[in-house]
């Protein structure tokens, strides 16, 4: 491990993060931990973010005529969890880039997640590399 | 300014015990890179959730393992969570002791999730021990009016 010395602690970003633009990500998860951090990391990238504890109120969000460019969803939540909210989203005919994020490894269990109609799915918390790639499919796609 | 330079000396040290011991993980440095300027209290914020949840969490387990009749799923929901937690953080130890006793879960081994209840709750207070002292090295440091040093 390399160690130095300056004025910030922060890494450096730049590039994807000032082409974050107005994008906007609703973050939905029930773990206070993991919203704080993914929402600095999708924050530092310049991406507008809003937070949701659980699938049912981002189904609500959706249906009141909000709108997201992405969601970052969570498997497992209490009232609604992740794939049901997903698959009530696809039925609605949204179709935001919707990212799955599980704390369970089981591959099994990722792919039947995918099946409710995510585009990726990924273990958490999410990493800085993780998260650049998914704001550059985001730019490139959507 | 020697003062400041040797505090900031032993803070790299410090901090590099803990991942050379296993306390802390990658992830803590993905915490510490995203802390700057405008959120200069973002770690000791995420660390401080860390704190509450997981004394929470092991409250709840205590009173889940002093059941006469132990629901191993209710046990397993909450080790799941404070695996969740401590890997949010970096806290490697902690998070390796949760994967071992969900094992004893799956396996419904009262003895062994007993075992593993006071493994978890040890490891807990050792990493929490070892952050708190962290953040007090990183205090003096900024109270003395130096920089904290970047890790890469």
């Amino acid at each position: 491990m390399v160690f130095g010395t300056g004025s910030s602690s922060t890494k450096s970003t730049k590039g994807v993060e000032e082409v974050g633009g107005n994008l906007s990500v609703l973050i939905v998860d029930d773990d206070p931990i993991i919203l704080r951090i993914h929402r600095m990391m999708l924050n530092k990238f310049g991406l507008v973010t809003h937070v949701v504890e659980n699938g049912k109120e981002a189904v609500d969000l959706f249906r009141s005529g909000s709108c997201f460019d992405m969601v970052l969803m969570d498997m497992e939540m209490p009232i609604m969890d992740g794939p049901k909210a997903t698959q009530e989203l696809r039925a609605m005919g949204v179709n935001s880039m919707i990212v799955g994020v599980t704390s369970r490894g089981l591959e099994s269990e990722k792919q039947s997640f995918m099946g409710a109609g995510l585009n990726r799915c990924h273990e958490k918390p999410l990493t800085t590399d993780i998260v650049t790639s998914l704001v550059q499919e985001l730019i490139k796609h959507y | 300014m020697d003062r400041i330079v040797e505090l900031q000396r032993q803070l790299v040290e410090y901090t590099t015990s803990l991942y050379n011991e296993g306390f802390l993980d990658d992830q803590f440095n993905q915490l510490q890179q995203l802390q700057d300027e405008s959120n200069p209290d973002f770690v000791v914020e995420v660390v401080s959730l860390f704190f509450e949840d997981s004394e929470r969490l092991l409250n709840e387990l205590a009173n889940s393992l002093e059941q006469q009749s132990l629901d191993f799923i209710r046990v397993d929901a909450h080790v799941h969570q404070l695996k969740g937690s401590s890997s949010s953080i970096g806290a490697q130890r902690v998070q390796r002791a949760c994967i071992l006793f969900r094992n004893y879960c799956e396996v419904q081994n009262v003895e062994g999730c007993l075992n593993c209840l006071q493994h978890v709750k040890h490891e807990y207070s050792l990493v929490k021990s070892k952050l708190e002292t962290l953040f007090k090295l990183e205090q003096k440091i900024l109270a003395a009016g130096g920089t904290l040093p970047m890790m890469m």
